[in-house]
């Protein structure tokens, strides 16, 4: 086609200056894309170089060792052993069913823990380790790191886990550690951030728990670079954490293992103090368990088995449960009597068998009646009467203040998990709590420890160290924190007279020495360390007047959990007093029968600090006593071999 | 003297043509290269595979091309200006084709050395008919409506094809390049004004609509178009990547923080850092100053396009330099908009610099085309 040089000429100018405008509008683009750029990369860099530095750099904590805990002698309770783990990195093993099939050729592998690592594998990065087992043994650790050619992607990982060498004999002492939970998170306003690191443990019960903030330490950090998957690429500095403090205890490891092999499995408890300073020798309740199988994760078959157990393996007897102090509360009757200036010991008062209060019958333990009773012979002999005739002259309020005086109904404070308050009752409590007007009955119940008044082992023994000293004893668990002695407390004098402690004391003596005292069974007659005393009955059930008419069930014919529980309260020695003593047997039937024999026995290992000499048992008891000794140290020697020997 | 006796007289011929070649454009596409290939080295951290090397063999052929391009006179190029048109449109419908029987949405051919993206042929082949067009048409019916018609045909045809890959950043192109040529062609202003007017009232219309009975987009889409206003807005969705983007670029501040120490790109918080996102990886690591002689480059590569078109009194060449320079404007102003945050991510590489084959060697074919008509004006 031709066309006339006219038009192309016409069109080329057409088209130059359409395109010179063109032009001009791209490169006005272009100049405003250049003053996007320095926009971006001039006026906002320092911002924007901020913001790459936090892409780039992550912080990472790292654990603290979490601090150790020591008996009073420095043996081990609470120890980190080194606890070896096989992780898998997906990018590095391949064939990941392949290595794990390997692998389970020399390691065992629980089926559900691998089916979780497998399910964690996929979700997660391809270059994070991932646990397949955990708490493996350094023989299959070696067997891994031998054949490890052909274990791609699979590496032995060392931690520290907490490890409980003493086993069942401080589970309710130290608790235990486990994994953080979101209520223990819940509990704190701004958590640790130690807490989120995946496999961190804090304390769930008793000193581990209590204790949390001295044995955690503080957390390192390091600074690393990570990509845009969160890959570490390098590590750019790092400042280690402080571990947490070693705490020691006042227990006697040797005294507490003792008390629970003598304990055995019943369920009990038994508190062991030294008057002087109030350092807690011994603290056991039994049964026990195992506090490392919590570490680990219990299974719910082991942990329904400890939950269902009527015995209550899990509960801290000494601290946590109140009972009724029974007959080992008549002596903070008689203190609070005498201290009133209401009765002299040499008084007399008449005992039938049973007084007639409010138009009720009160009876006496012993149907028959005691005669005359005086201070000693009543308290010797356990008479109830007496302390029902003392109880309507000094009244309930004079009685609950020389408890409160004594340590029952306070709360002591000394690490361990619930610690309970008891309870000492007065008129305001009933009217407050129960809605109701004090009756007269109600102070006769309470005057023998019967009633509303209710008292933890740990508060009878502290009872017991304060009669004996007439100071304010104070008991003390931890003994130091990262080797700093906690203070000691309550050394001052409680300020009753002298003269009236010195009365309860020798009718005390009277109960484990006098041929008619109810723990003259179980006296010691060794004259260096002869104790001084109180059993004690507590009841768990009413008697009816159809079945006191009938004659009171006999202990034995009862099922376990109906029965009384047998209480013992004592110190020694005698004329120079070391150690207080509380037994509380729960459903074990007679104070003297069944909680006596234990304060005897836990009397004297404590004092001799090993098995005592049979001399200081009566002559017809040695035989048995031996007996008892030998058998009590083979379960000790198995224990100690169970425990992986004494660090 | 006839026309065919004037230009065996003027244009030069043989061996001779390598001296009128239009140098400073040859080392203008050699830098710009030279800077991508350099990139590419230090995204892949420090070495020539997998990028730097396979693009520094395709340059070497993209060269080579070029220059066979160069070589042969314009008019033989304006004869096969349909024919590049129609087999450019003919390998779409394969890609649609192949693509429907079995791997699903597919842009390319594979022809074993290397994949051929239709779309990327179809821009130059698209100016070249344009070019042809225009220069067919006699001057007074540019105007015509029904003229105008049979461009916007041509145009949008190849672009429904493009839509439906789908690849909207390359469809874009497609409409702006044509658009533009149309522009360059003369057609009248009125045109433009009118579809730009409803292009204005018809976004203001939509944004009106939002929240009302007649709604014109659905929720989602009024959030995508919320992100790319606001990428904060949504800073580890949608957002997170143009945020990334753009913290790479900032933190080069004026010099940058060196080769191959950039650490949004190096650490992977940058997105595609070798193909879209790659102007990034250059402003993080050599700062303001080296974005800055990238841009200087390209607007280079446009004033010698645009003085060549002015040059030349052969109306196919003109359109033809103007036009491919348009669309060489286009690619890296789209893909810098997109990467500093001015334009919505759309998938536009930024030319010569991103890793791919098909841009980089129809690129060099549009110059060799530019050099042809360079060398082969009228004297």
């Amino acid at each position: 086609m031709r066309r006339a040089p006219k038009d192309t000429a016409e069109s080329i100018r057409k088209i130059s200056r359409r395109g010179v405008i063109l032009g001009g509008v791209q490169l006005a683009f272009a100049g405003a894309l250049g003053l996007r750029m320095q926009h971006l990369q001039v006026d906002q860099a320092d911002e924007f170089r901020l913001l790459a530095e936090e892409n780039r750099i992550n912080i990472r904590l790292i654990p603290p060792t979490r601090g150790q805990i020591f008996d009073r002698n420095g043996a081990i309770l609470a120890a980190n052993e080194p606890s070896y783990r096989i992780t898998i990195v997906r990018e590095d093993a391949g064939n990941v069913d392949d290595v794990i099939l390997r692998l389970s050729s020399l390691v065992e592998l629980d089926e559900d823990e691998l089916n979780r690592a497998l399910a964690e594998m996929e979700r997660s990065a391809p270059f994070l380790p991932v646990t397949v087992a955990e708490r493996v043994t350094w023989e299959d650790i070696s067997r891994v790191a031998v054949n490890a050619p052909a274990l791609p992607g699979v590496t032995p990982e060392v931690g520290l886990s907490r490890f409980y060498p003493r086993r069942g004999d401080f589970a309710h002492v130290v608790g235990y550690v486990g994994p953080v939970s979101e209520r223990d998170l819940a509990r704190y306003e701004t958590p640790d951030p130690v807490l989120r690191i995946p496999r961190f443990q804090i304390g769930k019960v008793g000193i581990e728990a209590r204790h949390e903030e001295d044995l955690r330490g503080r957390a390192g950090a390091k600074r690393v670079e990570v990509n845009a998957v969160g890959r570490v690429m390098r590590e750019l500095d790092r400042r280690e954490g402080t571990p947490g403090a070693d705490l020691q205890l006042t227990v006697d490891s040797k005294l507490q293992s003792y008390i629970q092999a003598r304990l055995g499995e019943e369920s009990a408890s038994v508190v062991v103090m030294d008057v002087q300073n109030g350092d807690l020798l011994g603290i056991a309740s039994s049964p026990s368990y195992d506090p490392n199988k919590f570490v680990r994760g219990i299974s719910v078959a082991d942990f329904g088995e400890l939950r269902d157990n009527d015995h209550r393996p899990l509960a801290s007897k000494t601290v946590q449960d109140a009972y009724p102090p029974g007959s080992t509360f008549k002596m903070v009757t008689a203190l609070a009597a005498m201290d009133a200036g209401l009765v002299a010991p040499d008084e007399t008062v008449w005992c039938p068998g049973h007084m007639e209060v409010g138009g009720r019958r009160f009876h006496c333990w012993k149907r028959a009646g005691h005669g005359h009773m005086n201070l000693e012979l009543s308290l010797r002999e356990s008479c109830d009467v007496y302390y029902y005739d003392l109880a309507l002259k000094v009244g309930i309020d004079r009685i609950a203040a020389t408890a409160k005086r004594l340590g029952l109904g306070q709360v002591f404070p000394i690490g361990m998990s619930a610690v309970t308050q008891g309870l000492i009752p007065n008129k305001e409590w009933k009217r407050a709590e129960r809605d109701a007007d004090w009756r007269i009955g109600d102070t006769v119940n309470a005057s023998i420890g019967q009633g509303y008044v209710l008292s933890s082992p740990l508060q009878l023994a502290v009872m017991t160290a304060r009669l004996a000293t007439g100071t304010a004893v104070e008991p003390r668990l931890v003994r130091s924190v990262d080797g700093v002695e906690k203070a000691l407390r309550g050394g001052e004098s409680l300020g009753f007279n002298e003269n009236h402690l010195r009365q309860i004391r020798r009718a005390m003596y009277a109960v484990s020495n006098n041929r008619r005292g109810t723990a003259y069974g179980s006296r010691i007659i060794d004259d260096a360390v002869r104790m001084a005393g109180k059993t004690g009955t507590s009841q768990v059930r009413n008697i009816t007047a159809a079945e006191r008419a009938r004659g009171v069930t006999r202990n034995e014919d009862l099922p376990w959990n109906r029965r009384d529980h047998a209480l013992f309260v004592n110190y020694a020695p005698f004329d120079n007093p070391r150690i207080a003593v509380s037994v509380v047997v729960e459903h074990g039937g007679g104070g003297s029968r069944a909680a006596a024999p234990i304060g005897r026995d836990v009397t004297l290992q404590a004092l001799f600090g090993d098995d005592p000499p049979l001399e200081a048992y009566p002559a017809k008891d040695r035989d048995r006593i031996r007996e008892q000794q030998e058998r009590l140290q083979q379960v000790l020697r198995a224990n100690d071999t169970d425990g992986r020997g004494r660090a | 003297m006839s026309y065919l006796e004037y230009t065996v007289k003027t244009v030069p011929a043989g061996w001779r043509k390598m001296l009128f070649i239009n140098w400073p454009l040859v080392v203008l596409l050699t830098a710009i290269t030279g800077v991508g290939i350099l990139m590419l080295y230090s995204v892949a951290g420090g070495s020539m595979t997998p990028w730097a090397e396979p693009q520094l063999k395709r340059f070497a052929l993209g060269l080579a091309l070029m220059f066979i391009v160069a070589m042969v006179p314009i008019w033989f190029w304006r004869n096969m200006s349909v024919m590049a048109y129609l087999v450019a449109l003919a390998l779409l419908i394969a890609v649609e084709f192949f693509g429907s029987v079995g791997m699903g949405a597919q842009r390319w051919i594979d022809l074993g050395f290397m994949r051929l993206q239709p779309s990327e042929l179809m821009k130059i082949a698209m100016v070249m008919v344009l070019a042809g067009y225009y220069d067919w048409l006699p001057m007074k019916r540019v105007s015509h409506p029904f003229w105008v018609l049979v461009p916007v045909f041509i145009i949008l045809l190849p672009t429904f094809l493009v839509l439906t890959q789908p690849d909207l950043g390359t469809a874009i192109l497609l409409v702006a390049g044509g658009g533009l040529m149309m522009f360059l062609a003369g057609v009248h202003w009125a045109y433009f004004a009118t579809l730009l007017a409803a292009g204005i009232g018809g976004i203001y219309t939509v944004f009106l609509s939002r929240g009302t009975d007649w709604q014109l987009l659905k929720d989602y889409q009024f959030r995508r178009i919320d992100t790319f206003l606001d990428p904060s807005s949504d800073p580890l969705g949608a957002g997170y990547h143009i945020t990334q983007a753009k913290i790479a670029m900032g933190s080069g501040g004026w010099t940058g923080r060196g080769f191959m120490q950039g650490t949004q790109s190096r650490l992977n918080f940058l997105p595609e850092k070798h193909t879209d996102f790659i102007f990034n990886t250059l402003a993080e690591e050599f700062g303001f100053i080296g974005g800055m002689s990238l841009l200087i480059l390209y607007v280079l590569i446009l004033i010698f396009c645009i003085v060549s078109a002015l040059q030349n009194r052969d109306r196919y060449s003109s359109l033809l330099i103007l036009g491919i320079g348009v669309t060489f404007f286009l690619f890296f102003a789209v893909n810098m908009s997109m990467v500093m945050g001015l334009a919505p991510v759309v998938g536009v590489p930024l030319p010569l610099v991103s890793y791919g084959g098909s841009a980089m060697l129809v690129l060099m074919i549009a110059f060799g085309l530019v050099q042809s008509a360079h060398i082969h004006r009228p004297r």
